[in-house]
Formats: C-alpha cells, structure tokens, sequence
C-alpha cells in the first residue's frame, strides 16, 4: 500500500473535529497493529524507545492518564505523569510559562488534560513538540472517540450507515463533541438525546439529530453511549435531581429493549451505576464497556506513534 | 490679536451646524474664531489640510484608563496619546479602576493625574453603587461636586432593581445620567462567549443575549417611570435594539452606545480562542452585528464608543476562560467606523461622524463635538482613504489587545488638535 493511503502529518492531535476521514481510518489501522503486538508474550515495541512523553494532567483523571502512561511504556519511552493541581500553577505561573519550562526539561512529547478549553491547542501554538490532547475542558478527547469509535469499526466491520445514540449530558461532555465529529466523518447517523438543559437545539447544526424523547431516539439504534452525569460540575439546575435524571434518562432492561437486538453499550466511564446506567446492563454482554478501556491503550499507543512520525505502514507490514 | 492658526483647504464638517465644505477653520486662544483680518492671516501658522477631513474632535463615551492602580495597563498618559492618535480630544473613563472610583476623593485623585499628563480633555464618571458592589448608594451629590460627569458601575451591573431605581431617581435630581453595563448575572452564569453555535462547537461556557435583553429591559422600564436619564453602553443584541427602538418610540429617556468591535466582528471570531476577541458583552451572532448596523443607521443608536480596554499581553496571553474581559479600540474607531458605515455607503461622512462627535457630547451634556465659533478649537484631520494595517507595535497605548491586529482599516488619523494645540501629527505624540 502506497503511504497515500495511510495518511498522517500531523504532529498534534488536538480535535477531531480537524481530521479526516482518512487520518482516521490511519488510526484505526495502526491501533490494530499495536492491539496485536499487545496479544504477544512481550507486548513492548521500541517504537519510542528514548524520547520522554510528559503527562500534563490539570484535571482529575486515573483512566486517561493510565492509559496514556500504559501505551507511552509500551512505546519504550520514558514517561511522566505531573499532577499541575499541586504544582507551580497554583502558585501563579501561566501555562505559557509552564510548558516552556517542561520543554526546556527535554520534553518530547506532552499530553494534556485541562478544564479550559483550547488550552491543548494553545500550547500546541507555543511548543513545537508534538501535544496530544486529553481532554480540554467540554471541548475535546480525541483519544477517547478514536478509541469509542475504534470499538465500533470492531463490532461492526465500518461505522457507515451505524445508529448511534449519545445519552447524557452533552452540553458539557467533551467526549460527545469528538465523538460526534468523529463518527459523522465515518458515515454514522448520530442522535444527541437527554434533558433539553443539557442538549440544546444548536447540535443540529453539526449534522446530528437532537432528541428529548428516549423512547424514539433509542428505536432502531445499533449502539447507545451513556455518559456521566457529572454532578460535580456548574449544571445542578440543568435538572430536578439525580433521581429524576434516572427516572426521566437512565438505561435500564426496558429501554434497552428499545434499541435493536444486538445493539451495544458503550460508556467512557467512569459510570455510576444506578445512575444513568442500572448495574446489571454495565456487567451484560451487550456491554463493550471494557474492550473500550482495552481498546483505549492500543488507540494512544497509535496516536503518540503516529504524532512522534511513525508511519503506519511500518507497522502493518505493507 | 494672539497667534492664529489657520487649518487651509480641507473639507469641514462639523455634524452639529450641518457645515460640509471645503474651507477653512481659524484657531486662536484655543477656541474657533472667524475669519480674522487679512494682516492677522499674513502672520498665522498655517496647516495645509487639503485632501482631508476636518472634523471636529472625536468623542469617546467609554475608555478605561486604569487610574488608580493599574497602571501596567495603561496610565492618564498612556491613555490620552492612545486617544490622540485616534483622534480623540475628549473621553469619558470609567470608574473600576482600583480602588473603584466611589469617593471624592478618588475623583480628585484622577483629577490631578490628568492636570498632570493629559494630552485630550478628560471626563471621569463615578460610582453608583460603594465599591461597585451593588449594595449601597455611593455619595452621588458628592461626587458630582468632585467632577464626575455620571455615574456607573463600570464593567459591573446592579442586579437589584429596587436599588437601581432609587440610583436613577437620586442621580436624576442631581441632572447626572446613569451609565449602565446591562447584564443579568443570573443568565450570563460566567459565560466566556456568546451562546451560540460557536459556544456549542467549541464547550466554552455560554453567555445568552437574553442577559443583555432582560436588564436593558428593567432600565428601560425604571427610566420611563422615573423620568432619568439611563445611557446604555455597548449594545450587543438584536432584540436590544428592538427593545430600544421601541421605547424610545415612546419617548423614554434612554440612549445607547455600539462599540466597533461589535459592529466590525461576529462570534466566529473566537473559533480558534484567540483572546483579543474576548470581550463582556461578547461578540454575538452575524444577524446580531448587522441589526447594531441597522440600529446606527436608523438614530436607534446614539453614538460610537470605543470601550477601550487596556489589558497586558501577558494578561491576556493565557487560556481563554481565564483571560481578562475587553480590548482597546481608541486608536482604530475611526477606521473600523468608517469602514462599517462609511466606506459599506450606509451613513454618509457628516453621519458617521455625528456618531462619534456632537451626539456622544450631548448624551452627557459635554460641551464638545462642535466646530462652531466659540467653541473649544478640537480638531481632528483624518484621511478618510488612507488604508493601514495596525500590528501589536502600533499601538500609543500602553497595551495592544487589539483586534484589528493583521487586520487592514480604511482611514487615518493625520493630526488632532486639544484646544488649539496640536497633539498629534504624523504617528507622533507632541507634548505633555
């Protein structure tokens, strides 16, 4: 195969809103190579064997900042996840000051999680080092609709013509949002559907369709995504109670009824059981609520690969 | 007779007197005189001004210049050679400065940085509210004796109505307008941006024209009941300007100021999170910039201000959720004006004008914006064709959180006269 067909040129991955449909099938590919040498006994590639990948969490996170450390390892590269809740910007450094000094340190790639959004690609601006985006703020995780949708290619061999809901709280998910790039570009028909508060009418306007009524957004569907209810967060008046957001959103064994007979459940976690998903749907096996965390090791491995410059057909064989 | 100057051969417009001619305008003892003697011409310093406009002083309802106690972002100095250089011979500043200007004492304090560093004619407004912080009445009376020419609360909106109105009421008695930022907290919930399309797309926190709508609406309805008069400062959305058209159709005593930005951008401008684009009230929709057009052009609008907001880049060079509020603009109004209403044949020049000189004066009594003999001899000489291109070094200001950076404007700034004195000419500030 021709590197044409293979495409990627980016040193960043930032959104994916920004890639192709191609770029994507790249990554799809090379995270089924890396996905095989995982099966192997010595599941470790030299692929970045002496560059040193910089974890820049901001923010809470234990899977993403795993995952990444995991996949980093892997790659044989030296690796360090920094929690900035406690380090020098609390005490005042700008962000510009802090990644220029991480870079200074010898830093070769930096991945980053933030509550602001932009914040990956503003210092994307500032560095020439690859920046691989972990979530910044209700904009974007890349990583997390590559691997989402990377579970789905699996299932169902292409994501054209897929039914996909999105059940939650979208107006602060970060994960809808690259998710429903992604899947659009890939010719699934996405539907948006919660409490009116949290999924506002203007999502229309990115190709997807946008419902309150579950019963009708779930019909027919090959795949529904639960999202957290993120509590903790500003949007205690986007609805009466957690209680009510169960009675009124929750996935329970009547619901999931609604969808068709093989649809799957997909969830980024973590999930609050009881909440927007009843517990024995979590642990089903229509459930793909793990082979997505599995999947998510092999998709970061891809994208830290193919943003240090790896080609994908070095890995594939062709 | 004194020394005369004699400013020969541009095109005088003063809005005020309808006066649009090729002429001449005749200056001595820093006020507009008629044409004097033959003998006393022989002797003037004469100032060619053939090809341009000479229009009278241009006036700024709304600059921030941080004094007292930010004066990293700009000082009296700073501020009024950024003013010059826009053509601006009298502006209005606000009162957040810090600590916020709720004292006499504070009001004399800006007093005398201006008797020492101005280079235009400077008007301080005053608290409403102690500290801006929309809990008691600041002394008005007190203030007004100190100079304060009206009262606000800066960047801030009083969310209490029953205070607001007993603001309005108080103030009016002492004839000084109320400026109000309108803004309902409530709605507006820390939002970064508009709430739109572009919010949606990009997970910035949203922050809905209703917020703006709804607290216009509460000033419209104590100004009718009170009788006081209540200026409205940036306008930003659609049904604002329906909500103002139609009152004053009634003959509400409310008038309302647009900004360029907003006239000039639309909230796509945020797409990539540059923060010279981050402003309170945000840049709204297309449909809302061109109703700010339409609300010019139909007098719905009174006047131009600049909301000048100086911000260093180090402040405003961090993510865009935590960067400051606001953007200068005294340097590039003229241009971005004259592009938007000008240039686009919406207004013709003396209109355009009007919004920026005469009207802007009379909304708060000012005693400016006129060409008429008599009055103070501020002058402005702009080349209405001349295109330019502001960079980040551009700037007099002390700051340069422009948005017009990169961006090219049609119209410059030549030369701009402070009482019969010239201040500004040729990209150099004289004096001080």
């Amino acid at each position: 195969m021709a590197t044409s067909g293979m495409p990627w040129f980016r040193k960043d991955l930032i959104s994916t809103e920004e890639l192709s449909p191609e770029e994507i099938q790249t990554v799809f590919k090379t995270t089924a190579a890396f996905k095989k040498i995982l099966g192997r006994k010595t599941a470790k590639t030299p692929s970045l064997r002496g560059k040193t990948v910089v974890n820049l969490f901001f923010e809470n996170s234990t899977r993403t900042r795993v995952a990444f450390e995991m996949a980093a390892t892997k790659l044989s590269a030296d690796v360090m996840s920094l929690d900035m809740k406690t380090s020098s910007t609390s005490k005042g450094e700008t962000l510009r000051d802090t990644v220029e000094n991480i870079h200074a340190l010898a830093a070769d790639m930096i991945v980053i999680r933030h509550s602001a959004p932009g914040s990956a690609a503003y210092i994307s601006k500032v560095l020439d080092i690859p920046v691989l985006n972990a979530g910044d703020g209700a904009h974007e995780h890349p990583t997390q609709a590559l691997l989402d949708c990377f579970t789905l290619h699996e299932k169902f061999g292409s994501l054209k013509g897929l039914k996909i809901a999105i059940l939650g709280d979208i107006l602060y998910s970060r994960v809808a949002r690259s998710n429903l790039w992604a899947m659009t570009k890939l010719g699934a028909e996405v539907t948006l559907v919660g409490p009116a508060t949290l999924v506002p009418r203007e999502f229309e306007q990115f190709g997807v369709t946008v419902s309150h009524d579950l019963k009708s957004a779930l019909a027919d569907k090959d795949a529904v995504m639960l999202l957290r209810i993120q509590h903790e967060r500003q949007n205690a008046s986007a609805f009466p109670s957690i209680n009510e957001y169960t009675r009124m959103f929750g996935l329970n064994k009547t619901r999931l009824s609604w969808l068709k007979e093989n649809a799957v459940i997909m969830h980024p976690g973590p999930i609050n059981r009881g909440v927007e998903i009843d517990s024995e749907l979590a642990d089903s096996p229509q459930s793909v609520i793990l082979e997505q965390v599995t999947n998510g090791l092999a998709t970061r491995m891809a994208c830290l690969y193919l943003c240090s410059g790896g080609k994908a057909e070095a890995l594939t064989g062709s | 007779m004194s020394q005369v100057t004699w400013i020969k051969g541009g095109r005088v417009i003063d809005p005020k007197s309808e006066r649009d001619e090729i002429s001449d305008i005749f200056i001595s003892n820093g006020k507009i005189i008629d044409r004097p003697s033959r003998e006393t011409l022989a002797k003037a310093d004469t100032i060619e001004a053939t090809g341009l406009v000479a229009s009278p002083g241009l006036v700024d309802l709304h600059v921030h210049f941080r004094v007292p106690g930010e004066t990293h972002k700009e000082t009296i100095f700073s501020g009024t050679s950024s003013a010059a250089a826009g053509g601006f011979t009298s502006v209005v500043c606000m009162p957040n400065t810090s600590p916020p200007a709720d004292t006499a004492g504070t009001i004399q304090y800006i007093k005398d940085a201006v008797d020492r560093e101005s280079i235009v004619h400077v008007f301080p407004t005053a608290c409403i509210t102690v500290g801006s912080e929309g809990e008691r009445l600041a002394p008005t009376g007190s203030l007004r004796d100190a100079g304060a020419v009206a009262i606000s609360d800066g960047g801030k909106c009083l969310q209490n109505s029953g205070l607001m109105r007993r603001a309005v009421e108080y103030a009016n008695m002492f004839n000084m307008p109320v400026i109000d930022h309108c803004e309902d907290y409530s709605l507006s919930a820390n939002g970064v941006m508009n709430e739109g399309l572009v919010s949606t797309k990009l997970g910035l926190r949203g922050s809905p024209t209703e917020a703006e709508d709804i607290m216009i609406s509460r000033d419209v309805i104590l100004s009718a009941k009170t009788g006081a008069h209540i200026h409205i400062q940036h306008v930003s959305s659609r049904n604002a300007i329906d909500i103002i058209r139609r009152a004053k159709s009634r003959g509400v005593n409310i008038s309302a100021e647009a900004t360029p930005h907003h006239m000039c951008f639309s909230e796509l401008e945020v797409s990539d999170f540059n923060t010279n684009f981050k402003m309170n009230p945000p840049l709204r929709s297309e449909e809302d910039r061109l109703a700010i057009l339409e609300g010019l052009e139909d007098g719905t609008i009174d006047c131009i201000a600049s909301g000048h907001a100086p911000h260093t880049d180090y402040e405003k060079d961090v993510e865009f959720d935590y960067a400051p509020n606001g953007v200068i603009g005294l340097e590039t109004a003229l241009g971005a004006t004259l592009n938007q209403l000008y240039h686009s044949k919406r207004l013709d020049l003396p209109r355009t004008l009007s919004l920026l000189t005469y009207q802007p004066a009379q909304i708060l009594n000012l005693n400016k914006g006129t060409l008429e003999i008599g009055a103070d001899a501020d002058v402005t000489l702009f080349d209405p064709e001349c295109e330019w291109t502001p960079q980040s070094n551009s700037f007099q200001s002390k700051s340069s959180n422009s948005p017009w950076i990169n961006r090219t404007l049609k119209g410059k700034v030549i030369q701009t006269f402070v009482s019969g004195k010239l201040v500004f000419d040729n990209g150099q500030i004289l004096g001080s």
